[in-house]
């Protein structure tokens, strides 16, 4: 076994920046493995899950809907319910909705435009093992490129998810309609993140932030703790 | 037997597909004051009885073909 920690991919058709990720993973120091969506199971030693941002299945019937039930879910369903650290990113985040290991909807956007920009995210709650490089109240730039980003939920939800801390990144401007510009979510273990922007778009300030790198180095420091807790030396 | 599901976005959830298509239908000269946009999904399923199929469609809806928070579904059977 080597030092990185193994940080599984999940592949599914119509996603399209699975590579990007696995590069991004990578280079803050994670052994990516893609994993195919029929892949009833995960490596063994896998210390944390990124489902990719892209089109899975097209869009179809809703955005994350088909991809929620591929057969690879259930594995991530059973890795998120083991404590596993689990990040979606953009679809990501709208499959993990679908499968409901995530509360909330993403809807289409507001002004019913694609937006493709960087966005300044405010760090509101540091709550989750994605989190853990980042601090209360912290700006972070990453860029956003969705058409169904506008995250929903009901007022009742909404209320006790910011209550319980589980809003972890607002925009700092209204970019999509999203209640309360709200750019991503935790579960109330802390352990299943989503999020509409996209870290691995940002890991090196030559391209024009590195911010997207601490969230994906968190991850893979719960991916290190994840693997060494059911490893033990 | 043979069913229709139809998927509405609930009420009081924002659809700008439905706008965006009021919009265009103002623009051809059409007096429309509201316009929503859902789907309508037929299905052909084998079901001993229209109790059993009904069951069957619930479920379909509330798994998968319909997401909770934002959506409503009506079924349909077509009588044979």
């Amino acid at each position: 076994m080597t030092d990185r920690p193994l940080v599984a991919v999940v592949v599914f058709p119509g996603s399209n920046d699975d590579h990007d990720a696995a590069w991004a993973l990578g280079a803050v120091g994670a052994e990516p493995v893609l994993v195919w969506h029929q892949d009833a199971e995960l490596p063994a030693d896998v210390g944390a899950v990124v489902l990719p941002g892209g089109f899975s299945y097209g869009d179809y019937l809703r955005t994350g809907a088909i991809a929620s039930v591929a057969p690879v879910m259930d594995a991530v369903r059973g890795f998120a319910a083991a404590g596993g650290p689990v990040l979606g990113i953009c679809n990501g985040f709208q499959i993990l909705c679908e499968a409901r290991l995530l509360p909330g909807v993403l809807l289409a956007n507001r002004q019913l435009e694609f937006v493709c920009r960087d966005a300044t995210l405010r760090v509101e709650s540091t709550a989750s093992s994605v989190m853990g490089r980042c601090s209360l109240g912290q700006e972070l730039v990453i860029p956003v490129k969705h058409g169904e980003g506008a995250w929903y939920a009901d007022e009742g939800t909404f209320v006790q998810l910011a209550a319980r801390g589980q809003i972890v990144l607002r925009y700092a401007e209204d970019i999509n309609g999203a209640l309360g510009n709200v750019a991503g979510v935790v579960n109330e273990a802390g352990n299943v993140m989503g999020l509409m922007p996209h870290p691995e778009h940002a890991v090196d300030p030559l391209l024009g932030s590195g911010d997207g790198g601490l969230l994906l180095a968190s991850l893979v420091d719960a991916a290190a703790m994840h693997r060494d807790a059911l490893t033990p030396a | 037997m043979k069913a229709m599901v139809v998927v509405r976005p609930k009420e009081g959830i924002l659809d700008p597909q439905g706008d965006a298509v009021g919009h265009s239908l103002r623009k051809l000269g059409f007096a429309v004051s509201s316009v929503r946009v859902g789907r309508v999904v037929d299905l052909e399923l084998s079901a001993d009885d229209r109790e059993e199929a009904q069951t069957q469609v619930q479920r379909m809806c509330s798994e998968l073909l319909a997401n909770p928070l934002i959506e409503s579904f009506e079924i349909r059977f077509e009588d044979e």
